[in-house]
C-alpha cells in the first residue's frame, strides 16, 4: 500500500476530522445535522468555483475571475429564468453565461496575452458594472430547482444524511463533478497534457501539445462550473438576485484551491472545512451569544468577538489564519500565471 | 522559467529615436505617446458603448452626456467633483506604489474603510481641535491603513500568502468590524434612536474645507501624487521598489531585501488609501457611515490601470473617474421620466469604466492602432505563485 504510505498525515487527518465529525452528530444530534447541511450548502458554490480554479491554474491560466463568472451567471440564471418562466432556461443561460466569461478569459489571457490577474480583475468590474446596471426588483423565480434523494446512499447516517437525502440536484452535481475531475485530471490523457501545459509548456509543446488551443479549451470548459456555481447562489441558495451575491466566494474558493494544494478532492474538503466554520459562525449568531448585559473587560472582549458583525467574518479570517499557516508548504503549477510565447514567434 | 518570463513580459524599452523627437508637430507627439493615444481611443468606444446603453434605455445618448458633464461642473458642482475626485488619485496611487514592485494590491476597499474609521473618530475625539484635529484625523487614516498594508506585506513575504486574497480577504474582516465599531463601540448617540449607523460628527473647526472651491483634500492628494512621482523617480527608495519590480533575482543579487520592498510598497500604498479614507469623511459627510465607502476603493484599480502605474497620470485618471462619478447621480434625476421612472442608473458609469479598462489593458488594442510598434505599448503586469 505505497498510497497509504504516501499519503499518511493527509489519511490520519481526514479519519480524525471523521471521527469528530460523528462523535459531535451522535452527542449533539439536536443541532448538528442542520450544522452539517448548513456546512454543506455554504460549500458546494465553493467547491464548484475552487474546481474552476484548479482546472485554469492545472492548465497554466490563473482565474481572479471566478467571482465575476458566477456573478454573471447567477444574474442570467435568475432573470433568465425569471422572463422565460423555466427553471430550465434560467440554469442554462447561467451554465451558457459562465462559459462566455470563461471563454473570454481564456482568449484575452491566452490569444492576446494579456496579464491574468489584470483580466480576472477586468472580468469581476464588468460583472459587477453589468448585473448592477441591468438589476431589476420585484422579480421571482417561477419554481425550484428540484430536490434529489439518492436510495441507499441516503441511509448512511450524517454522510448520507448530509450529502444525499433531499440535497439539491446542482449539490450532486458538484459531488460528481469533484470526483470526474479528479479522475480525469490524473488518471487520462487530457489530465496529463493539462498538467504538462501548466507545469512546462515549452515541454508540452515540445511533445506536440497545442499548448494554446488547450489551454482555451480547458478555461472556456471550467467556466460551465463557475455558471453552475452561480446559478445556485441565486437560485437555489436565496430564490433571488441580489447587487454582489457572490460576497468573495469566488476568492475564497482560490484560496480553497491553495490550501487543497490544487487537487480535486482535498479542495472539496477544504471547502467542507470553510462550511463548517461559516456554520458555527451563525449557529453562534443565532444562539445569541454576546447579547447578554454584562460589564467589565472580559465581557467586553467575549461581546465584540461574539458580536453578528464579527462573527460574520470568520470564514474571511479563517482563510487569512489557513493560508498563513499553509500557503508555504505547498507548490502550485510553475507555468500559472504565465502567457506562453513559442520562442520562434 | 522566472527568467523567460521576465524576458517575455516586459521587453527592453526601446532606444530613444532622436530624429523622431527632433521632427516635432503633433503626428510625432501622439506617435511617441502611443499609450495617451489607447487611453482616448479606449474612452471613445467606452463612451460609445454607453451611448448604445443610454440609447436603449429610451434616452437621447447626447442630452445624457451633455447633462452629465454639466452636473460635474455647472456652478459649484466643479467643487464637488475635486471632492470625489481627492480620494480616487489616493487609492489609485494605492494600487500603483505596489503595482511598482509586481504586487497587486485589490484591498484599497478595506484600507480605504480603515482609514475613514479612523480618521472620522480621530478627528471627532480631538473635540474641535482645529486644523490640529483635522491633521491627527489624516494621520490616524495613514497610519491605520498602513498597519492593514504592513500585514498583507508581512504575510506575503514570510508566509507566502498570495495578497491578492488577503487583500480581498481582509476588505470582508474590516467592512465587518468597521460595521460592528459603527453599531457598537463608536456608534454616535444620535444613531442610537435614528437606527442609522454612524459615528459622531466632527467638529466644524477640524472639518476640510475649500480654498477658492478647491478642496484642501484634493490639494493634499495632488501634493502626495507628485511626491509618489518624485520618490520613484528621484530617489533610491524609487529605485528599489523599480528594480524588485522588473526583476526580483536582479534586485536580491543586487543586495536589495525583498521582504522589506514588498512590506514597504504595500505599508505605502495601503497608507495613502487610508489617508484617502480619512479625507473623505472628514471632507465631505464629517462622520463615518458604512455607505461612506462606496466603489471608491476598486475604482482605485481602474484608477492605476488607465494611470499605467505612473503616479502623476493618477491624477487626471483619477479626475475622469471623479467627473463620471459625480456626474451620474445628477443624471440620474434628470432623466427620470414615467417611462423610465428610476433614470439612467449611475451604475452605468461601471459599465463605462469596466469598458475602458478593458480597452487600456488588452494589448491588442495597442496593437490595432500601431501595427508594428506594439512592442512600445506597455501593459502593468503582476505576478502569481512567485
Amino acid at each position: 500500500m505505497a498510497w497509504v504510505q504516501k499519503n499518511r498525515t493527509t489519511l490520519a487527518i481526514a479519519v480524525a476530522v471523521l471521527v469528530a465529525s460523528y462523535v459531535f452528530y451522535y452527542a449533539k444530534n439536536d443541532i448538528a445535522p442542520s450544522m452539517f447541511g448548513a456546512a454543506w450548502g455554504y460549500a458546494i458554490p465553493l467547491v464548484l468555483a475552487a474546481l474552476v480554479g484548479v482546472i485554469g491554474e492545472r492548465s497554466g491560466v490563473v482565474n481572479i475571475g471566478i467571482e465575476g463568472q458566477m456573478l454573471l451567471a447567477a444574474f442570467a440564471g435568475f432573470f433568465g429564468a425569471a422572463y422565460s418562466g423555466s427553471i430550465i432556461v434560467g440554469i442554462l443561460a447561467g451554465i451558457g453565461t459562465g462559459l462566455i466569461a470563461g471563454g473570454f478569459l481564456a482568449w484575452t489571457t491566452v490569444r492576446w496575452r494579456m496579464d491574468q490577474i489584470i483580466a480576472g480583475v477586468v472580468l469581476n468590474i464588468i460583472a459587477t458594472g453589468i448585473t448592477s446596471f441591468y438589476l431589476k426588483s420585484g422579480q421571482t423565480l417561477p419554481g425550484v430547482i428540484p430536490n434529489v434523494d439518492i436510495p441507499l446512499l441516503k441511509e448512511i447516517p450524517l454522510i448520507g444524511e448530509t450529502f444525499f437525502a433531499g440535497r439539491s440536484a446542482i449539490a450532486l452535481v458538484a459531488i460528481v463533478a469533484v470526483v470526474v475531475v479528479h479522475l480525469a485530471l490524473f488518471h487520462t490523457r487530457w489530465g496529463l497534457r493539462t498538467r504538462a501545459v501548466g507545469e512546462y509548456p515549452s515541454a508540452a509543446d515540445t511533445a506536440g501539445i497545442n499548448v494554446e488551443r488547450l489551454r482555451i479549451v480547458n478555461v472556456t470548459l471550467a467556466g460551465s462550473l463557475a455558471g453552475l456555481a452561480g446559478v445556485y447562489l441565486s437560485m437555489d441558495a436565496s430564490s433571488s438576485f441580489e447587487r454582489g451575491i457572490t460576497a468573495g466566494r469566488g476568492f475564497l474558493a482560490l484560496a480553497i484551491m491553495i490550501m487543497g494544494a490544487w487537487r480535486p478532492l482535498r479542495a472539496f474538503v477544504m471547502a467542507l472545512f470553510f462550511g463548517f466554520v461559516n456554520a458555527i459562525a451563525s449557529q453562534l449568531q443565532q444562539s445569541g451569544l454576546g447579547q447578554g448585559e454584562g460589564t467589565g473587560f472580559f465581557h467586553g472582549i467575549v461581546g465584540a468577538i461574539t458580536a453578528p458583525q464579527i462573527l460574520g467574518t470568520l470564514p474571511y479570517v479563517a482563510t487569512l489564519v489557513v493560508l498563513a499557516l499553509a500557503a508555504g508548504r505547498v507548490r502550485g503549477p510553475a507555468a500559472a500565471g504565465q502567457p506562453y510565447v513559442k520562442k520562434d514567434q | 522559467m522566472s527568467d523567460t518570463r521576465t524576458a517575455e513580459s516586459t521587453p527592453p524599452p526601446p532606444a530613444e529615436d532622436p530624429q523622431q523627437r527632433d521632427r516635432g508637430g503633433a503626428l510625432a507627439f501622439l506617435v511617441s505617446h502611443q499609450s495617451g493615444v489607447v487611453i482616448v481611443v479606449a474612452l471613445v468606444i467606452s463612451l460609445l458603448v454607453g451611448a448604445a446603453l443610454i440609447r436603449y434605455q429610451g434616452v437621447d445618448p447626447f442630452y445624457a452626456y451633455t447633462t452629465l458633464f454639466k452636473e460635474a461642473f455647472q456652478n459649484d458642482a466643479y467643487t464637488r467633483t475635486l471632492q470625489k475626485t481627492a480620494p480616487l488619485v489616493l487609492t489609485g496611487l494605492a494600487v500603483v506604489l505596489p503595482l511598482r514592485v509586481g504586487l497587486f494590491n485589490i484591498g484599497g476597499q478595506g484600507q480605504f474603510a480603515t482609514g475613514a474609521i479612523a480618521g472620522a473618530w480621530v478627528a471627532y475625539a480631538a473635540g474641535g481641535a482645529g486644523w490640529l484635529g483635522a491633521l491627527l484625523g489624516m494621520l490616524a487614516g495613514l497610519a491605520t491603513g498602513a498597519l492593514v498594508g504592513v500585514l498583507v506585506g508581512v504575510l506575503k513575504s514570510w508566509r507566502g500568502v498570495h495578497e491578492v486574497i488577503s487583500t480581498i480577504m481582509l476588505n470582508y474582516i474590516v467592512a465587518g468590524v468597521t460595521f460592528w465599531l459603527v453599531v457598537g463601540p463608536l456608534q454616535a448617540e444620535s444613531s442610537k434612536t435614528s437606527g442609522i449607523p454612524q459615528t459622531e460628527a466632527i467638529p466644524e473647526s477640524s472639518q476640510l474645507g475649500a480654498v477658492g472651491g478647491v478642496p484642501i483634500g484634493f490639494l493634499v492628494a495632488v501634493v502626495l501624487a507628485v511626491a509618489c512621482w518624485w520618490m520613484l523617480t528621484r530617489t533610491t527608495l524609487g529605485f528599489k521598489l523599480n528594480t524588485v519590480g522588473a526583476n526580483k533575482s536582479a534586485a536580491g543579487y543586487a543586495g536589495i531585501s525583498i521582504s522589506t520592498i514588498t512590506v514597504l510598497s504595500l505599508a505605502l500604498g495601503a497608507g495613502l488609501a487610508g489617508l484617502g479614507g480619512a479625507l473623505e469623511a472628514e471632507g465631505t459627510l464629517f462622520r463615518f457611515e458604512p455607505a461612506i465607502v462606496g466603489t471608491l476603493g476598486f475604482d482605485g484599480i481602474t484608477i492605476a490601470l488607465l494611470a499605467r502605474a505612473n503616479p502623476l497620470a493618477t491624477i487626471p485618471a483619477a479626475f475622469l473617474v471623479g467627473i463620471l462619478r459625480t456626474g451620474a447621480a445628477g443624471l440620474q434625476f434628470a432623466t427620470q421620466t414615467p417611462d423610465l421612472p428610476s433614470g439612467i442608473t449611475p451604475e452605468i458609469v461601471d459599465v463605462l469604466l469596466a469598458v475602458i479598462l478593458l480597452m487600456v489593458s488588452i494589448p491588442v488594442l495597442g496593437k490595432w492602432l500601431f501595427r508594428s510598434r506594439a512592442a512600445k505599448v506597455s501593459v502593468a503586469s503582476t505576478s502569481w505563485g512567485s
